[in-house]
């Protein structure tokens, strides 16, 4: 199967950098700034993005994406539209790849095979799909490599090296390694501890890992950058988009926030080039 | 339990933790492991001679097991019908059938080496009887309980606090049970090395559906040796409420091959099952969903948004069920029907003044759909209705309800 996953992290090995993976929810704060802001991330350096699927119980997320989600859900998001805002993505930039993140309950309701089918053709290259664990892999990853999209698994702490084979064996595109036992926006203890269980991840597979939980700025993207393949921002631009809304709603800085902010976070994960 | 024959409906779930289509173990990667753990070591105390007589002891002395079987004779004659008893679990320690579950669970936890307890709740019962056995282990309890529901059920908040538990209010979404799991999911997901996560109902990914059902089918089981005892032979119909359903599988669960006995679940109808997102009927007004770690009936919108539904009963308000109860109601073995606040509030108040005994307004919920049964059976027939736990957390919300308090 090829989607522009592989590609991706080829470019950024070759810089000699890890890739720059940046999570935002779609359709936060509304669906047009949602739009502009997907737009705007390529340029501003995200090499990778991830496009969060607003759920009413996001079980692993914690505060700040929680509340990106409901943002969402409050100005009407649903999947359908989701999708449609990676098909009109894709009509200006068929390079940066796409992986839509969230639970799995949507895409049930949605219909397995019917969203597999439009999320391929609306240029989806990956998912992740945070509450399919390996143990029930025939509900939606082993379809959705039948349809050419990668299925790209979370490793955690808590994943030892017996169990790591079974959670790498359908997963294609990168290892998601989280950084910590906890919730999305909680702060790394230690950053060798990371280093040391991506070595750990290596030992088991080829493909490019990438770390999030946790990475808010661009030190932290440097440093977490040296030890891998790929650093995942995630609750830090859900937080620029809160904290550039009045009354809740998007103003002129809104779009303008989160590309400071990944511009920053950009030439952090090039600071990591340096530093290594 | 038993294995009786591959028609048996006492077999689920299989390996996978499905029964049929439901259940599973649909959870973040963080607590695959620990869950996989906690089958282990499950499955090591099941067959533990040691570990059953502790339960067994506790039980007895602790609890005040086995729970009375009533016959309830005034509520008989009003209703005209089969002869109605009462299964007494609301006389258990801590006042519901809750206790049978965190009794076991706790003992599980020690044995596994765990050094602190988490647990939602919603009317405060399971909250109430986690806190009570933390503070008989020993062991730090934290409860988490929805904004709302603390302040629906504030004498059984003030219980686990005196318990020694932290009550944490939980302010997302409608601020009720479903707000309260996912809460406890996140803390369990961020503190995986200590801590034990005591679910409270027959819900949740595998095995804690199976393992919660299997400490609390002593219920059906006393019924049946109680009505052999009075009557000779087995109740024609038997009635619980269903919320997540525990107090219900448990009093099921010995009487599914046994096609002559009916089985009853009363689910919480609210403002009425025609209202949108006005009740709380995951079976009568759901459809299939994963959400909390299961497969099972849910309460949902067009695009899997889960909704909030509503009860009057704390402990019923939640968006989903245990996917037991889901199988059940699709193989039809169990019929499960919505009862609304008012039918409830009905039954609770002729309880009280019929028979002295205040039930919990999640009981209500089954005593009512009881009272549209009973009186359309022989009078030479028996009805039983598990009554789960006691009212003395509504007394004040009903009052209110009533206009009493002024």
């Amino acid at each position: 199967m090829t989607t522009r996953i592989p590609a991706r992290f080829a470019k950024c090995a070759a810089e000699g950098r890890p890739a720059l993976v940046t999570f935002t929810m779609a359709g936060d704060p509304d669906l047009a700034t949602g739009q502009a802001i997907l737009e705007a991330l390529p340029a501003a350096g995200a090499d990778i993005i991830e496009l969060g699927m607003a759920f009413s119980d996001p079980m692993a997320d914690g505060p700040g994406v929680q509340a990106a989600g409901q943002r969402a859900l409050a100005a009407g998001q649903t999947l359908k539209k989701t999708l449609a805002m990676v098909e009109a993505f894709r009509k200006k930039d068929n390079d940066t790849p796409i992986v839509l993140m969230g639970y799995y309950n949507p895409i049930y309701i949605f219909g397995v095979d019917a969203f597999l089918e439009a999320a391929k053709a609306a240029g989806v290259d990956g998912l992740i799909v945070v509450d399919l664990p390996p143990e029930e892999d025939d509900e939606l990853c082993i379809p959705a490599l039948a349809a050419g999209i990668n299925f790209i698994r979370l490793t955690t702490p808590t994943t030892d090296d017996k169990r790591l084979p079974a959670v790498l064996r359908n997963t294609s595109g990168f290892v998601y390694y989280v950084s910590m036992t906890g919730i999305t926006g909680a702060t790394i203890k230690s950053h060798a501890a990371v280093g040391e269980a991506v070595k750990r991840i290596k030992g088991h597979t080829d493909l490019p890992i990438a770390v999030g939980f946790g990475i808010k700025t661009a030190d932290d993207a440097a440093t977490i950058g040296r030890d891998s393949d790929g650093v995942v921002v995630g609750t830090a631009i859900c937080n620029a988009v809160l904290g550039s809304l009045d009354n809740g709603k998007a103003t002129a800085g809104t779009v303008a926030a989160v590309t400071t902010l990944v511009a920053g976070l950009s030439s952090g994960v090039r600071r990591a080039k340096a530093a290594a | 339990m038993t294995a009786t024959g591959a028609n048996s409906l006492r077999n689920g779930p299989d390996e996978q933790g499905r029964f049929g289509l439901y259940g599973g173990r649909f959870v973040a990667e963080t607590l695959m492991p620990l869950i996989l753990d906690l089958e282990k070591a499950y499955r090591e105390a099941q067959v533990d001679p040691e570990f059953q007589a502790e339960i067994k002891h506790l039980a007895t002395h602790y609890v005040g097991r086995p729970s009375p079987l009533y016959f309830a004779e005034r509520m008989t004659e009003h209703l005209g019908g089969a002869k109605v008893y009462f299964k007494r679990e609301e006389l258990n320690h801590t006042g519901s059938h809750k206790i049978n579950n965190t009794l076991g669970q706790i003992l599980l936890a020690k044995r596994m080496g765990k050094t602190r307890i988490i647990a939602e709740t919603g009317a405060g019962q399971h909250g109430v009887a986690t806190a009570t056995v933390c503070a008989k282990f020993d062991l730090p309890c934290v409860v988490f309980m929805g904004a709302t529901d603390v302040e629906r059920q504030y004498p059984n908040v003030l219980r686990m606090k005196m318990l020694g538990a932290e009550v944490r209010p939980v302010t997302a979404g409608a601020g009720t049970l479903k707000d309260a799991m996912n809460e406890a999911l996140r803390d369990w997901v961020t503190n995986v090395d200590t801590t034990y996560y005591l679910i409270g109902t027959a819900a949740g990914p595998h095995p804690y559906p199976e393992m919660v059902r299997n400490f609390q089918s002593i219920i059906g089981e006393e019924i049946k040796a109680q009505m052999q005892a009075e009557n000779g032979k087995l109740p024609d119909a038997v009635v619980a409420c269903v919320g997540g359903g525990s107090n219900a599988i448990g009093t099921f669960h010995a009487f599914l091959d046994d096609p002559s006995v009916k089985l009853y679940g009363a689910e919480a109808g609210g403002h009425g099952i025609e209202v949108e997102n006005g009740h709380a009927a995951s079976m009568t007004g759901g459809r299939p969903g994963v959400l909390h770690g299961n497969r099972t009936y849910l309460l949902q919108d067009a695009d899997g948004q889960i909704l909030e539904g509503h009860s009057i009963s704390a402990g019923l308000d939640y968006p989903g069920v245990g996917p037991e109860h889901s199988y059940l109601h699709d193989t039809r073995r169990v019929t499960y029907a919505p009862i609304t606040d008012k039918e409830a509030l009905d039954a609770f108040q002729l309880c009280t003044r019929l028979e002295g005994i205040i039930p919990a307004l999640e009981s209500a919920h089954g005593l009512a759909q009881l009272m549209k049964v009973a009186p359309t059976m022989g009078k030479d027939e028996t009805i039983v209705l598990c009554l789960s736990g006691r009212g003395d957390k509504d007394v004040e919300s009903v009052g209110r309800y009533l206009g009493m308090n002024e």
